[in-house]
């Protein structure tokens, strides 16, 4: 199981809010713990992170590998951070990272990505005048969101095959599968997309009209 | 009706398809023949994936490679691993994704995805991560998605090589009775009794063109 990118299905307030709002909200919760540096309201900030995931009613099993995953991340960062910046900087950055992560996440367990999609592009319809297609911008968001998912498995098994051979240690066993998994999956994607219909640029619009007639 | 007439091509300096002429008028068209014999880079020239580099297809008249986003809204297409081509998160929403370049209206689309997957068995999945169904219930998945955006004739690469021989059988009975015109690619010679044309491939040319029967006998004694 992914840490990131799943959708949690639930009846909760969060799960019930709108997308659109929802998305402004993370964006701005965000945009809010770069701005702070006080470790004491950051650290608010991730307690109200916690207390979304309460309230969401999100269960220990899809808590937990985001938590390893965040804990992994905060040691890491904490070591480089506090070697350049010293320890009350490293806490800062550390907090900022958890509570914008947690958000995000919290944001993507409770959002249908088809609705996160509808969003998007409803947002971006008036930019529609100045050549965006929101119809495109947000199936690429959604995509990310899912691709998020996808690569976590990827990872997960191919970390699996590798310590099944005893290379749990090694770093090419890892990223070599990694790499070439990724690549193809990244290929049969695009092929996939383009056999439904989303590879193509809007491209024969003008040819659609006297190509029609001869498939009836 | 999907033709080939006198289709060539190459990867570099291998010569991949030479020389195919194909006239697909029946139902149930198969395509057997060893790997790299040539089968998905001549399904992928039917919805304009890959453009032929000598000679042209047409796909009721039309050309995938001059109208490749027009052809591929009538061709739909299964491709072998089913984990690349679900793309959204959940099984209802991967469905209710082909309704977006539809005219299904957006607040109907939950409802016909539904419905759709209930034709499917897979009543009850809408809100299930679609990549933790089981292989042959992804590979149902990616049919329905397809189907749902009523395409015209539907091409199958290799769908059911990862399946079980359950799966590949429910997989395959999925296949029959429907509207759409058929090309299958395979290596399961069991699903294809009931199909109306079998063709064999072999380095890129086509070395027989039959009812299954023959076409199958043909392609044992080539393996041998
Ligand atoms: N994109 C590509 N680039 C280079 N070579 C390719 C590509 N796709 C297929 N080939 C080569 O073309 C040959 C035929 O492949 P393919 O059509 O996939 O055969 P089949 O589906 O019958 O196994 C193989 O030798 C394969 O290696
Ligand atoms: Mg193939």
């Amino acid at each position: 199981m992914s840490a990131f990118g799943l959708h949690e299905p639930g009846s909760s307030v969060l799960h019930r809010a709108p997308a659109g709002p929802s998305l402004l909200f993370v964006l701005v919760f965000a945009a809010t713990t770069v701005a702070l540096s006080s470790p004491w309201w950051l650290g608010g900030a991730c307690a109200l992170v916690a207390a979304g995931f309460l309230v969401a009613r999100i269960p220990l099993r899809r808590v937990w590998p985001l938590l390893r995953t965040l804990a992994l991340l905060v040691v890491l960062i904490l070591a480089v951070q506090w070697w350049f910046l010293g320890p009350a900087q490293a806490l800062v950055v550390c907090l900022r990272i958890v509570a914008a992560l947690g958000v995000a996440s919290l944001f993507t367990l409770v959002t249908r990505v088809e609705d996160l999609v509808d969003a998007v592009e409803r947002a971006l319809g008036p930019l529609r005048r100045f050549g965006v297609d929101p119809e495109r911008v947000g199936v690429v968001v959604g995509l990310t969101v899912q691709a998020v998912g996808t690569l976590a498995g990827i990872a997960g098994s191919v970390r699996e095959a590798a310590r099944a051979r005893g290379a749990e240690r090694s770093i090419t066993a890892f990223a070599v599968p990694f790499v070439v998994r990724t690549l193809r999956y990244a290929d049969e994607l695009g092929e996939a997309l383009a056999a439904r219909g989303w590879g193509d640029r809007g491209a024969d619009d003008v040819t659609r009209a006297d190509t029609r007639s001869n498939f009836n | 009706m999907i033709e080939f007439e006198g289709v060539g091509h190459r990867f570099g300096e291998r010569v991949v398809l030479d020389g195919v002429d194909l006239r697909l008028t029946q139902h149930r068209v198969a395509f057997v023949g060893a790997n790299g014999s040539g089968k998905s880079t001549l399904a992928r020239m039917v919805n304009g994936l890959v453009v032929p580099e000598t000679g042209r297809v047409l796909v009721d008249g039309v050309d995938p490679a001059r109208h490749g986003p027009a052809v591929r809204r009538r061709v739909g297409f299964v491709f072998t691993d089913p984990d690349s081509q679900i793309v959204m998160p959940t099984a209802g929403e991967d469905v209710a994704f082909s309704l977006r370049r539809s005219d299904v209206p957006r607040r109907d689309r939950a409802a016909r995805a539904a419905r759709a997957l209930a034709e499917f068995g897979l009543d009850g999945y809408a809100e299930h991560p679609a990549h933790q169904l089981s292989g042959g219930q992804k590979q149902l998945l990616a049919l329905c998605a397809v189907l749902v955006g009523d395409p015209d004739v539907l091409v199958c690469d290799e769908p059911t090589t990862l399946l079980d021989l359950r799966n590949k059988r429910r997989f395959a009975e999925r296949l029959t009775g429907l509207r759409q015109q058929v090309l299958m690619l395979t290596h399961d010679l069991d699903l294809l009794d009931d199909f109306d044309r079998v063709v064999v491939l072999d380095g890129g040319k086509v070395v027989a063109d039959d009812e299954p029967g023959p076409a199958i006998a043909h392609y044992r004694d080539l393996c041998r």
